[in-house]
């Protein structure tokens, strides 16, 4: 039998009257990248603090790599590895002498804490950058040296908190191939992130948390199977955005939609290319002609959209950043 | 895996000391790395030295007459001492939230260290700060007057139990940066209790002329006995005749108040550490 890398029941954490956590609970494998998605405010950053021992929860319980967190905390800190929002390093400190204070913290000698120091820098491609104090580097070095930090206790749940945020997309790719590489070597990883793109590209699995309750949980595929299929977008001239939304409705049926604010229909397609093939018989005989057209699967967004019901006015906000 | 059964619920006294070593040093390293801390630690002190000195000098001085050599910089060092440890310790409560807003404190708590290195690390290193400050207010000391009458043995006697006085109140401040959790606001707040403390004492002048009301807290308060203390080693006889105290007893009354701070208020402050969310 396995131990869960992570297993949480019925965490509920409150400031006062905000009640960032609301009964969570959670549990998975070891050996893949749990990705917990939600908005700002949602939770995450709450979950992975009361995981990592830094907040006690006002109730529940929690175990990482099979060490009750509440009762043995000590213990856990040697299993588990966090990276936070900021990048916790020490700007006056060269990024080898930032590593080796960790290394000497979690108890390995000077030689040992140097061998594993170089080690994580080599693997976070900062070797070039060792000997040099940490306010001569990127925005992009700091987190990759923040990430260093956080693998240098080898620990068995690494848990970094919006890991991309901040950084510029070649950064961000960086750190998504070497995310990959640790789980390839036995690490367990549990990362929050507002980018749902994120979380498609690299998590195994995916909870998705809002109001500081987990309210769905499964593989990408499987969130995105709940969509039920494809979906036909299309936009048309606004003159013509009634005639369209009639035709269309009179056709094909409910479920249609409109975005205001990405001018944008949507037509539900379960079966595929065969609704595409309908609207645009559609608008033929209407003799409409949309100003563009295009078939696509669900995406994150999608059912993010969906199940945290924050609507169509979210869905530009969130259309504009991924 | 077995390793669940295992029940380690702290860190050991020997970890501890060892995590503290690693965390002195780191801060340590800050110090010599910026500067301006050492500089601005030292340059303040020496101000209120020179001010002091020459706008009271004085009339202070015709006060005191012929006493320690008819120089006022001699009562007026020791006393600049002592305040020179208050001051510094502030620099305990700004470091401390420091960290905490940069997400350092953070990273710390989620390793497997010793709950106390933290704090210890960071008193520790700012007592060695104020040690090389208080060496360096003697030497700008010496070069305006200060002949040390009790000898340098004795001067730097006196400093080291004044750097302690100064590790005592940085416990104090750690507890307020904890507390407070911005920079700007531990400096503020840092500064309060020691306005009272510095003026109500004999840094200045001898509280002989404070209202009565005043003159038995200004008597008894460490800031008064440290300062007394260091004036009784470095000045020597010639001002431990006019104390009632002995300088025995001067000394062990100012290791009273810096066991009695640390035992407070370090305390106080590992557990709001344990407790403290950035």
């Amino acid at each position: 039998m396995s131990t869960a890398a992570v297993r949480a029941e019925g965490v509920i954490r409150h400031f006062g009257d905000v009640k960032a956590l609301n009964g969570v609970s959670i549990e998975f494998e070891p050996g893949m990248i749990y990705g917990l998605l939600g908005p700002n405010g949602a939770g995450k950053t709450t979950l992975i603090r009361v995981l990592t021992t830094l907040l006690r929860p006002d109730a529940g319980t929690a175990h990482v790599a099979g060490v009750d967190v509440l009762a043995n905390p000590t213990e856990a800190r040697r299993r588990l590895g966090l990276a936070g929002q900021s990048a916790a390093v020490d700007e006056f400190l060269t990024g080898e002498e930032n590593l080796h204070m960790i290394g000497r913290l979690y108890g390995l000698s000077k030689r040992d804490a140097r061998k594993r120091a170089d080690e994580v820098l080599e693997r976070m491609t900062l070797t070039d950058a060792a000997n040099r104090q940490v306010k001569t580097y990127s925005g992009g070095m700091r987190r990759r040296l923040d990430l260093a930090a956080s693998m240098v206790g080898r620990p068995e749940v690494l848990f970094l908190d919006e890991p991309t945020t901040g950084i510029d997309p070649g950064s961000r790719i960086d750190i998504w191939g070497l995310m990959a590489d640790l789980v390839d070597d036995g690490t367990t990883i549990l990362m929050t992130t507002q980018y749902l793109e994120e979380a498609d590209q690299l998590a195994d699995r995916v909870g998705v948390i809002d109001d500081g309750i987990l309210i769905a949980e499964g593989t990408a595929d499987e969130l995105k199977d709940e969509m039920g299929g494809s979906i036909v977008e299309l936009s048309v001239r606004d003159a013509d955005l009634e005639n369209t939304l009639g035709a269309l409705t009179s056709a094909l049926g409910a479920g249609i939609s409109f975005d205001a604010g990405r001018k944008l229909i949507s037509v539900p397609a379960p079966n595929g290319p065969l609704e595409l093939m309908a609207v645009s018989r559609t608008l033929d005989a209407a003799s409409l002609i949309p100003t563009q057209l295009e078939i696509r699967k669900p995406t994150l967004d999608d059912v993010f959209l969906k199940i945290t019901g924050n609507g169509e006015s979210a869905s530009t906000a969130a259309g504009g950043e991924s | 895996m077995t390793t669940s059964l295992v029940h380690t619920r702290g860190v050991g006294l020997k970890q501890a000391t060892r995590d503290t070593g690693i965390i002195v040093k780191r801060n340590a390293m800050r110090n010599v790395r910026i500067p301006q801390l050492v500089l601005f630690a030292t340059v303040q002190p020496v101000m209120f030295l020179l001010l002091f000195n020459y706008v009271f000098g004085g009339s202070i001085g015709l006060a005191l007459g012929d006493a320690y050599g008819g120089k006022y910089i001699n009562y007026l060092l020791p006393g600049m001492l002592v305040q020179t440890a208050l001051f510094s310790s502030i620099q305990t409560a700004v470091g401390l939230t420091e960290d905490l807003a940069a997400g350092v404190i953070d990273r710390f708590r989620s390793l497997p260290i010793a709950r106390s290195a933290v704090l210890a690390g960071r008193t520790l290193a700012d007592m060695t700060r104020t040690l090389v400050v208080m060496t360096l207010l003697l030497a700008v000391g010496f070069l305006v007057g200060f002949d040390a009458p009790g000898g340098l043995l004795r001067t730097l006697a006196g400093i080291c139990l004044c750097a302690l006085f100064g590790f005592s109140m940085s416990w104090v401040m750690a507890l307020v940066g904890l507390v407070v959790k911005t920079p700007e606001a531990a400096n503020s707040a840092g500064f309060l209790p020691l306005f009272p403390l510095m003026f109500a004492s004999s840094i200045f002048v001898p509280p002989e002329t404070l209202p009565s009301w005043m003159k038995g807290f200004a008597s008894n308060q460490p800031v008064t006995v440290l300062s007394d203390t260091l004036r009784g080693l470095i000045l020597g006889d010639e001002f431990l005749a006019t104390q009632s105290r002995s300088l025995s007893e001067l000394i062990l009354y100012s290791l009273f108040w810096i066991g009695a701070i640390i035992a407070v208020f370090a305390p106080l402050a590992v557990r709001k550490y344990r407790r403290t969310v950035s």
